[in-house]
């Protein structure tokens, strides 16, 4: 910064009213009017984020009745639970199948409107994002009306094709297809619009470029595309993988667990545990089991970030 | 395009050229065909949602005929939600809450922007990451501490315990892309303003705000959105139908009430989603503009 604000402001005000005295000098100093400005935040962030992340490892070693301290028995009785593994495996197969549909499905999406005229472009991204605009659990709740046992308008469509009445809430496979297809018909345009912003971004040049050296189509996607927008690619799909692996809101609305709780993922099994059976010190623990994976994802997006700034600079 | 450059500047390939555009055109045909697909698929449930809202009780539980279609349109199911007092209190909740950590996150999120785009002091650049991970903290993670801390302060089951709690959700990412904004802003224009002898606060007011203001109104969408539509937190904190927000208040109340109100819950779940809608059918670009904000800018 050429111009330092602090002494104009320190000199003119000395020349009105003689010398400041050091605490008043202290005041006007640029770093401290600028520490007093990110105050609010530090009391957000240290307050509401780090004491409770320490206090929830605390809380995650007390007894059921929070009396005293156990050290790790709650995770290892957890462990060693059944339910807790297919809680695991719950999770890990929703995030990561959802993801991958979710970016594979935002991809191509992002490719058609790339290709259709400008002028068009908006009418049709401004429809398909909808789902991502509802707030979730509300249009979970329509999801939940539409995979009724006995007014299932989806199995009504499909009996049309005379395909068989489908148990969509009431069988766990089933219930886990239909967790995935509400949360990908959620995230999908979000991925579209990131992708859209990247795909807007590669340089027309280069496909030029690709087309007189004769690329196919598929090849232009392979060495110009896809390079292109490695950084930001990864960086949703890392993002995504964070939130949806956390999601609470499309299971509690749709199946609350059931049946016979193999539908639950950390979140909700955490809640049912945490704050519905009262055993507070144990569904912290459960909610904390997500941490270790949570934090490898927000590295590598905090290092996609870092890097993506480099570039543009 | 690619295509009509590459036949103006390679005419050894001309022959070459209707191939091209029969190529161009079938991409083009292509990428309605998936759009209309999409939309058709992305669309159907608000569209069924809005079916049923609009079906009475009768209609309903007939299982006869199609469900997409409604025969006799009625109003019905609205005018009872209206009438809910339970409803009302739940949109008034919404509104009070949302209203509050609007204003409580801009302030800070701007402040504290403000200070970490500008001004560099001892541990700024570890401040401003760290308020990019604090974003990626998902809510999940410590909603049964942060339960025990408000209910150490006495705000379980009161509106002004989601108060104090939101502002995780919304203000590391408004203050993350507030910094972006900020930062684009030329230093031409401060360093303008300080020698003709603006204070900090004259020109945070008097330029900063007015310049980013685009990025303002993108955060403050975001903060509205978020806010609106937090599930986990009130899901938590709130059993007492009166304090409720719209959210768990629809998915929870209007469900148990009876088991075939499925007319007023969809026409409650359609009204309550109606102000995030709204708000981005006016102002889309903007709300783009925050949500493509998060990785691009910072």
């Amino acid at each position: 910064m050429a111009a330092d604000g602090s002494l104009a402001v320190a000199g003119s005000a000395e020349a009105v009213g003689g010398r400041p005295n050091s605490l008043q000098r202290f005041a006007r100093r640029r770093s401290t009017i600028a520490f007093v400005m990110t105050v609010p935040l530090l009391a957000v962030i240290i307050g509401l984020v780090a004491y409770p992340a320490l206090f929830g490892i605390y809380l995650s070693m007390l007894n059921r009745r929070m009396t005293e301290f156990v050290g790790t028995f709650n995770y290892e009785l957890l462990i060693e639970s059944e339910t807790f593994w297919n809680v695991f495996f719950q999770s890990c197969f929703f995030a990561i199948t959802a993801v991958l549909l979710k970016a594979l499905i935002g991809f191509w999406l992002a490719h058609m409107l790339h290709h259709i005229p400008n002028n068009r472009q908006r009418k049709w991204r401004g429809m398909l994002l909808v789902p991502w605009v509802i707030p979730p659990a509300l249009s979970t709740l329509g999801w939940w009306w539409m995979f009724d046992p006995s007014y299932s308008s989806i199995n009504w469509l499909l009996s049309i094709l005379s395909v068989p009445e489908v148990p969509w809430l009431g069988h766990h496979w089933w219930a886990r297809i239909a967790i995935i297809m509400v949360n990908v018909w959620i995230g999908a345009p979000f991925f579209m619009i990131m992708y859209l912003a990247a795909l807007k971004s590669v340089p027309e040049q280069l496909y030029e470029a690709a087309a007189i050296d004769g690329a196919t189509s598929w090849q232009r996607l392979r060495y110009v595309t896809l390079p292109m927008m490695a950084n930001i690619i990864s960086i949703t799909v890392l993002f995504s993988l964070i939130v949806t692996f956390a999601n609470y809101d499309i299971v509690r609305v749709l199946t609350n667990g059931g049946p016979r709780d193999l539908t639950h993922v950390f979140a909700s099994y955490a809640f049912q545990v945490g704050i519905l059976s009262g055993n507070i010190p144990r569904g912290a623990a459960v909610s904390l089991f997500m941490f270790p994976f949570l934090a490898v994802c927000a590295f590598f997006v905090l290092r996609g970030v870092v890097r993506r700034n480099k570039e543009q600079m | 395009m690619s295509a009509t450059t590459a036949n103006r500047t390679l005419p050894g390939i001309y022959h070459r050229a209707g191939s091209l555009r029969a190529e161009r055109r079938w991409a083009l045909w292509t990428s309605y065909a998936s759009l209309i697909l999409a939309a058709i698929i992305f669309l159907a449930p608000p569209f069924y949602m809005l079916v049923t809202s609009l079906k009475t009780s009768g209609e309903i539980a007939g299982m006869a005929g199609n469900p997409w279609i409604v025969r006799e349109p009625t109003l019905e199911n609205y005018l009872a939600i209206i009438d809910n007092p339970l409803f009302r209190t739940f949109m008034l909740n919404s509104l009070i809450i949302t209203a509050c950590v609007v204003a409580i996150t801009m302030v800070i999120s701007i402040l504290a922007a403000f200070a970490l785009a500008r001004m560099r002091f001892w541990g700024s650049q570890v401040l401003a990451t760290g308020v990019f991970l604090t974003y990626l903290v998902p809510d999940t993670l410590l909603f049964i501490p942060l339960y025990q801390i408000v209910g150490g302060l006495g705000l379980l089951n009161s509106i002004w315990g989601l108060v104090l709690v939101y502002p995780t959700l919304t203000v590391p990412f408004c203050t993350w892309i507030m910094i972006g904004y900020f930062a684009s802003i030329p230093r031409e224009l401060d360093e303008a303003a300080l020698i003709d002898g603006a204070t900090w606060p004259q020109m945070l007011l008097k330029i900063f705000i007015p310049v980013a203001l685009p990025g303002i109104i993108a955060a403050t969408i975001f903060a509205f959105t978020v806010s609106w539509a937090a599930f986990v937190y009130p899901t938590a904190f709130v059993t007492t139908p009166d304090e409720m927000p719209l959210t768990i208040g629809v998915v929870s109340q209007l469900v148990r009430a009876d088991t075939f109100a499925w007319g007023q819950i969809m026409a409650g779940a359609l009204m309550a989603a109606l102000p995030p809608v709204i708000i981005y059918a006016f102002l889309m670009d903007y709300y783009i503009a925050g949500l493509t904000a998060g990785a691009t800018k910072g």
